[in-house]
């Protein structure tokens, strides 16, 4: 069966030079930032693929390449069989990219103060021309809210609520994969728990796929189906949440694990990982991590490892076995 | 722990407003030992960060305290001078905010704003002060401090910049430091290296620290001690071991419950249905009894429960038992 989602040898590259008259007085080189380098993954239907990594991993920026609010600078990326990139049918286009929809972080930032959430709801169905009669009342029953909520407008609703909306929009095209990019790092412990709990129920309802990115090892460990663990815009992992969680086999995957807090971790004294995220413009040579990395070799500043097959997962490391 | 640094006592905090007199912190009372970190934890609007704010005396107008007393080091603080306030202000009290790009000036080299700082609350010469400058910015794990004390905040990273508010905050040598989410900005690879820093200068100076924040996991690898707020109110108080694996009272039970960590191997994570009341509209009695799956005709009646007239541990009528909990 092929994948919904296959992402193949992704790059992005962001030019974030001065202008060009300082460049030239200043004697200054073009600078390029390097936010997604080589990154290839399937996401099979109805599975949850999480990408993880600290901030600079670029795991937004494949978010965003996925949905095409950016496109790539090389690679890319096909859904049900239709390479958006490449393909130059603008039907098909069209019909592709109403399958996919976008959960964003900030729920107070995503929705339209002036509109009523009637109007955010239906925006996706009315902007194709479709049927949105009562469409708005029936979501919001089936996020959790109530049908007279239609009327109202966002600032009439906490943070938890909102985020339904935003999730209620993103399910009137009737899409297939939700791309999400951290949905529940701006609510509350006990609020994030009933909006997991929702878009668990959804995706059995409607048969969804999930490209579920976040930071919180925690909230990966609980949703999804495969882990992708993302260092420097590189894919440095990827495994079955259980398979990681028990045996990570790259020793930034192995890092990261650590310095997570732990509930039973009382008065725990743990050496705290040295070093920080390199700069992405001038990202060290071979594999991003060795100047961090505890068990690093020569051949590691000298050659860059690539995804293999370790046991049930893959892996860029030289050393894992 | 046994000096008291810091004792308050049935703190309110009160804003008035057209409507009603709302009160974001309502009889607050808990004490911190020399050397020890007391972790406050709860949801957004529960009152931490305004008990903090009460504590230093920087709560905004029209927010103020309406009765109650804050004690540090035995001397009362809570009906200072404002004048008087700024000597204790930086001198006994240190403060770590979340956001370690705004409480940095940025037209400021940061060895100027460790030596300003120390020039006003120590009696040293400006020489001494730059040496401990250097000093304390090596303390807090900044390579090359001697170079970097000329830099500007804008110069540093994240982690670092939260190094350079931890040795401001340290640098007057003060008995309590207040870190209001000192972690949530960061990494979790950052986060890790700045709590272990916190902990070991906390202990290696005897600082009493109270930790605000919301992420559970910090709590139970950096508190000895725990304070639950709900709605402006102590839910519960004690160690921390016993609060996060025992919890007594329902809320604090919900919300372990509803981290993923505590949920393992559960399909669906547990959920405490509903959300915090407004301020405007708290329920009469336990401000949790309309979400509590315990709640009982008692909890409806005013006046709610309170750490005191309970069992002294968890503010609830009806507290989870140690069996319970087990289950």
């Amino acid at each position: 069966m092929t994948p919904l989602v296959r992402v193949d040898r992704l790059s992005r590259i962001f030019d974030v030079s001065k202008p060009w008259l300082n460049r030239m007085l200043e004697r200054l080189p073009r600078a390029l930032l390097t936010a997604v380098s080589d990154v290839s993954f399937d996401i099979p239907e109805r599975q949850v693929y999480a990408l993880v990594g600290e901030s600079g991993s670029g795991k937004s920026t494949i978010g965003r390449m996925v949905v095409g609010l950016l496109r790539p600078s090389e690679g890319g990326v096909t859904v049900e069989g239709i390479d958006l990139t490449r393909e130059t049918d603008a039907d098909k286009i069209e019909a592709v990219r109403s399958d996919i929809q976008m959960i964003f972080q900030d729920p107070y930032a995503s929705l339209n103060p002036r509109w009523k959430v009637r109007d955010i709801i239906a925006e996706p169905v009315a902007a194709r021309g479709g049927d949105t009669q009562g469409l708005a009342e029936r979501l919001l029953e089936q996020v959790g809210l109530a049908a007279e909520d239609a009327g109202k407008f966002p600032h009439e609703f906490s943070g938890g609520q909102r985020q339904r909306i935003c999730i209620a929009r993103a399910l009137a095209s009737e899409p297939k994969l939700i791309v999400c990019d951290e949905p529940t790092s701006a609510l509350d412990v006990s609020v994030q728990a009933q909006v997991l709990n929702l878009m668990s129920d959804l995706k059995e309802e409607f048969g969804l796929t999930y490209l579920f990115i976040s930071h919180d090892l925690t909230v990966v460990q609980h949703m999804a189906d495969t882990i992708g663990v993302l260092y420097l815009g590189r894919l440095v992992e990827e495994a079955a949440p259980d398979d990681l969680f028990t045996t990570p086999r790259h020793p930034y995957t192995q890092m990261l694990l650590a310095a997570a807090p732990k509930m039973d971790g009382f008065g725990r004294e743990v050496e705290p990982p040295q070093g920080e995220i390199p700069d992405p413009i001038n990202p060290p040579t071979g594999c991003a991590f060795h100047p961090r990395c505890p068990i690093a070799v020569a051949r590691c500043s000298a050659e860059r490892p690539e995804l293999r097959f370790v046991g049930g997962a893959r892996v860029a490391c030289h050393l894992a076995q | 722990m046994s000096d008291t640094v810091l004792s308050v006592r049935d703190l309110v905090v009160e804003i008035p407003t057209r409507a009603a007199v709302l009160r974001p912190v309502d009889k607050v009372s808990y004490d911190i030992g020399r050397g020890e970190i007391l972790g406050v934890v709860g949801e957004s609007g529960a009152g931490k960060s305004m008990t903090g704010n009460a504590v230093i005396g920087l709560l905004d107008r029209p927010a103020r305290i309406a009765s109650g007393e804050i004690y540090l080091n035995g001397t009362r603080i809570d009906d200072m001078a404002q004048r008087d306030m700024r000597r204790v202000r930086g001198k006994e009290i240190g403060m770590v905010f979340q956001d370690p790009l705004t409480s940095l000036n940025p037209l400021l080299p940061i060895g100027d704003q460790l030596t300003e700082t120390m020039l006003e609350h120590l009696d040293i010469t400006p020489r001494e002060a730059e040496g401990r400058a250097v000093a304390a910015l090596e303390e807090v794990g900044i390579p090359a401090a001697r170079e970097r004390i000329n830099s500007y905040p804008h110069e540093f990273s994240g982690g670092m910049r939260q190094r350079v508010v931890i040795a401001l905050a340290l640098c007057a040598e003060p008995s309590l430091v207040i870190a209001d989410e000192p972690t949530t900005a960061l990494d979790v690879s950052v986060q890790a290296q700045i709590i272990a820093l916190l902990k070991r200068l906390c202990r290696e100076r005897g600082t009493a620290v109270m930790l605000v924040t919301h992420d559970m996991g910090v709590i139970a690898e950096t508190a000895d001690r725990v304070a639950v707020m709900y709605a402006g109110r102590l839910a519960e108080l004690g160690p921390v071991r016993d609060v996060l694996t025992t919890p007594r009272h329902p809320y604090t039970d919900g919300l372990m419950g509803s981290t993923p960590l505590a949920s393992k191997g559960l399909d669906r994570l547990r959920q405490i249905p509903g959300s915090m009341p407004r301020l405007g509209a708290l329920p009469n009695g336990c401000a949790f009894h309309p979400r509590c799956p315990r709640t009982q005709d008692r909890c409806r009646a005013n006046p709610g429960p309170t750490l005191d007239t309970c069992d002294g541990r968890a503010a609830c009528w009806f507290p989870m038992g140690q069996a319970e909990a087990a289950e």
